[in-house]
């Protein structure tokens, strides 16, 4: 049985930090960070927005750009790195509110920055078997970055949602085909209870992102048959600009098949959204027939690859709720100690 | 049905008093209006007393036995004490109570007291208490503030009627004008328009000179049978009407955000039982616990047309002296908003007006006085007349 | 607010649901069981409202409740949905930006939580919408 997206839905709050504010502060200069990573503003959370209320902005989204009956969602998975409750799932809250509830299965899923993809293989799973009618995948992040570390300049806020099907009739992009690499590499991790992540610092660029994404790419290109010249367009994760960048180039592809999804430089890294922000901005612009290849990593590590094909579909749903480029338009800037105040670095007693 | 008379009068001062308790100030009331009376605590049938929220200010319910036995009123005697609320009109509750028992027959000498102690707990916790008279569900979780609501009445306000700041203001400068001449009010300081247009933004557009304060502070009263009343005292003060009357408990649901129809009706009501109509009020306590609330409060109870309450206080018709002297006793703002006790306070400084007692404030020639005491931004309302005359 | 108090009334605050009233077709929001109007000859039915709606009246609130020290300054507004109803709600954006008879869009937010280890509420509030001021 064939699998594929049936709707998608992104989010993105208003708030908007430049890399030079943050630079300021920590007495960084601004412009060689930022050509360096190649990230030059990220957003940031309102006051009262967390992984949760992303995730259901998103889900309701996808939900109302098919005109979904919720009703005929029968799996619900949030992948996060910064769920709001340890214990207690954000995909009970998406469901309620999506009013999917309660005929579904729901569950938390964690896997670093691809959390959210691994989310969309366990519906296509689900989908494929026939087990459930439609599933939905979030990947949401409020992601933090710890005071003065590198990752402050791009931990940003966002998120996804794909709504996976399996009648072809009614799919925007079918699901060719997914492969997954993983090896346990500790490169970037957050224990339990504690604020902020730990990274091994460059040990997360070899052994961590280039061998997962390569190898999961690799790996899924070889499985199909497929070169890099069969795609339109490609997607990788995109912690800072400079990664998918390399990346798409160590593997064959060119700077423009990976323009459209590059979203990474005005955006942040939104973690669990982060490639799934990349897929959704390049569904909105997607023509029938072109084919997208994906591939999301996940510190800890591993990596998830996906070959897409747009169908004639795509058209009549793409307008019907906003694209990723109109949810970056109109940012709202905030210096760093709003920025600190909204991140909850600033603390009342 | 029995007239009835208020025989005596009591009102602690009013504000901050750090050095006494709850129980110390509501037997100072009681006891004051007893002697004021002339009648011995003993001889009283029964006790009324209004206290918005004992529980969240001083973790204390069960107030009515709790004054009984510190006035002494429960051993051996066992007087009868009722709390009574209705957040802010809590005292004007408890007062009607009163007015009923004595007028059905049932008691005869019969104590109307109101009392609350806020300074107990953090200015945040008494903000949060008070929050508790608006819909906690509905109102409450989205952040709404006591500020807050009476804020949106004042938006709304200017938005129709073209309502200016400065105007408010005017509110807050005549009743801080009146309580700089009445001994027991909280803030005997005199304002300016500017004092309250530079004072800190609290809920646009409320400063914090357009709130009255968190306030400690007792009143208290005696009522008698009309026909007995001058048995204790030469000028008993006729109550000649009583009226109370509720809305819904939002702002949102109201039929009118810039009415309060509780207070309208309450007022019809009170005009009704005493035969009276606006123009034979000389003088009215209001519950301005904003300075908007005094506005539309001159505006429900028939004092000025919807809309022209801003009007008429800038223009002085509300000041002593004015067409129609409101909040003689400095009202909530300046005089204090101890708010169990407020609708009874009320009472008595109408009382000490048609009495003559009330010095440098007194309004001449007072013969017929109104108080008028709200519970949370306007789901109830309580209006009395009082009169020199029987 | 309580465990179960909150969760009573959740599916209300996650989505615009709330009464109407068959007998004389008055929607009701926040959610009420007796219709005022019919009182025991009404005939209520829960009822989901699209949502959008306008301001009747706001306010900027500096001094905030407690629990939204955070926020402050933070918009409180009384929103008129379009079968009728009102409720108070916030409305996110600059304060500058909030005007009575402004169009107005739900969004999903937190309401509030009970401290660092107690419940996240989550439930609607509004921001303008810009598509149709």
């Amino acid at each position: 049985m064939s699998v594929g997206i049936v709707s998608y839905g992104a989010y993105i709050p208003k708030f908007r930090i430049k890399v030079e504010d943050i630079a300021r502060v920590w007495g960084d200069d601004a412009d060689i960070l930022s050509a360096g990573l190649m990230v030059y503003e990220k957003s940031v959370p309102d006051l009262d927005e967390d992984t949760a209320t992303i995730a259901v902005e998103a889900a309701r989204s996808a939900v109302s750009r098919h005109n979904i009956d919720a009703k005929r969602i029968g799996a619900v998975y949030t992948g996060s790195e910064s769920h709001p409750y340890a214990v207690k799932p954000t995909s009970t809250i998406v469901a309620e509110a999506i009013e999917a509830t309660p005929a579904l299965t729901a569950a938390d899923f964690e896997f670093a920055c691809k959390a959210g993809t691994a989310a969309m293989q366990a519906c296509m799973g689900l989908v494929g078997s026939g087990m459930v009618d439609l599933g939905m995948a979030i990947g949401a992040d409020v992601s933090q970055g710890a005071p003065g570390d590198a990752l402050e300049y791009t931990a940003a806020a966002g998120g996804v949602s794909f709504i996976i099907g399996n009648k072809e009739s009614e799919m925007i992009a079918v699901i060719e085909d997914t492969f997954s690499f993983t090896t346990d590499t500790p490169d970037f991790w957050r224990r339990e209870g504690m604020p902020y992540p730990e990274h091994g610092g460059r040990f997360t660029g070899e052994p961590g992102y280039f061998k997962h994404v390569t190898g999961a790419a690799n790996g899924l290109m070889e499985k199909m048959g497929t070169k890099p010249s069969d795609y339109d367009y490609a997607v990788f994760h995109q912690p800072n600009g400079k990664f998918p960048s390399r990346v798409a180039k160590m593997l064959g592809f060119t700077k423009e098949q990976i323009k459209p999804g590059l979203v990474v430089p005005w955006l942040g890294n939104t973690y669990s959204g982060s490639c799934m922000m990349g897929i959704a901005a390049t569904l909105d612009q997607a023509k029938p027939g072109d084919r997208i290849f994906a591939t999301a990593f996940g510190s800890g590590a591993g990596g998830d690859a996906f070959s897409f094909r747009v169908t004639d579909k795509i058209d009549e749903v793409r307008d019907a709720a906003p694209k990723v480029q109109e949810l970056l338009k109109d940012p709202v800037y905030m210096d760093y100690a709003m920025y600190a105040k909204h991140k909850g670095k600033i603390r009342l007693a | 049905m029995r007239d009835v008379a208020i025989i005596g009068v009591k009102n602690t001062n009013f504000g901050e008093m750090w050095d006494r308790s709850f129980r110390d100030i509501v037997v100072e009331a009681g006891v004051g209006a007893i002697e004021d009376s002339g009648i011995s605590g003993e001889k009283l049938d029964g006790m009324y007393v209004g206290n918005m929220s004992g529980g969240q200010f001083v973790e204390q319910e069960h107030i009515g036995a709790l004054i009984a036995d510190y006035s002494g009123l429960s051993l051996d005697l066992h007087i009868p004490s009722t709390r009574v609320e209705a957040a802010c009109a809590s005292g004007g509750l408890a007062f009607r109570q009163a007015v009923m028992a004595v007028a059905s027959g049932h008691e005869d000498l019969v104590m109307a007291a109101g009392v609350e102690k806020m300074t107990d707990v953090s200015s945040t916790a008494a903000s949060a208490a008070l929050a508790a008279a608006a819909d906690r569900e509905w109102e409450g979780i989205m952040g709404a503030t006591f500020p807050g609501l009476y804020a949106m009445i004042a938006k709304m306000h200017m938005h129709q009627y073209g309502t200016t700041s400065e105007q408010l203001a005017a509110v807050a400068v005549k009743n801080h004008q009146n309580g700089s001449m009445n001994p027991i009010a909280q803030y005997k300081n005199r304002i300016t328009i500017d004092n309250v247009l530079n004072s800190i933004m609290v809920a646009d557009p409320l400063h914090i000179f357009d709130c009255s304060p968190i306030t400690d502070g007792a009143s208290a009263l005696v009522l008698a049978p009309a026909d007995i009343a001058h048995e204790y005292t030469d000028t008993p003060i006729y109550v000649k009407a009583t009226a109370q009357a509720s809305d819904t408990i939002a702002l949102h649901d109201r039929r009118d955000i810039t009415t309060l129809d509780a207070s309208v009706s309450a007022g019809k009501r009170a005009y009704e039982m005493a035969k009276m109509t606006p123009a034979d009020i000389d003088l009215v306590e209001v519950h301005d616990c904003f300075t908007i609330a005094e506005i539309c409060a001159i505006e429900d109870l028939g004092f000025v047309k919807k809309g022209l309450g801003g009007k008429m206080t800038e223009d002085g018709e509300t000041a002593i002296g004015g067409k129609i002297p409101v909040n003689t006793s400095g009202g909530l703002k300046s005089c204090g908003h101890p708010v169990g006790a407020t609708g009874i306070k009320q009472l008595v400084e109408v009382t000490q007006q048609l009495r003559g007692d009330s010095g440098p404030r007194q309004v001449d020639g007072a013969e017929v006085g109104m108080t008028h005491n709200v519970g949370g931004s306007g789901a109830t309302a309580v209006v009395n007349i009082l009169s020199r005359k029987r | 607010m309580s465990v179960a108090r909150f969760w009573r009334k959740q599916i209300n605050r996650y989505n615009i649901v709330g009464t109407h009233c068959k007998t004389c077709d008055t929607h009701y929001y926040p959610p009420r069981n007796v219709c005022p109007k019919c009182r025991r000859d009404g005939d209520i039915e829960a009822y989901k409202f699209a949502g959008p709606g306008n301001v009747v009246t706001y306010t900027i609130i500096h001094t905030a409740a407690e629990g939204f020290e955070m926020q402050a300054p933070y918009a409180l507004a009384i929103i008129e949905l379009d079968e009728g109803p009102r409720f108070t709600s916030q409305v996110v954006c600059d304060p500058k930006e909030v005007s009575i008879g402004m169009r107005v869009k739900p969004v999903f937010r937190k309401l509030g939580e009970s401290g660092d280890k107690g419940m996240i509420y989550y439930g609607t509030k509004y921001v303008p919408d810009n598509d149709r001021n």
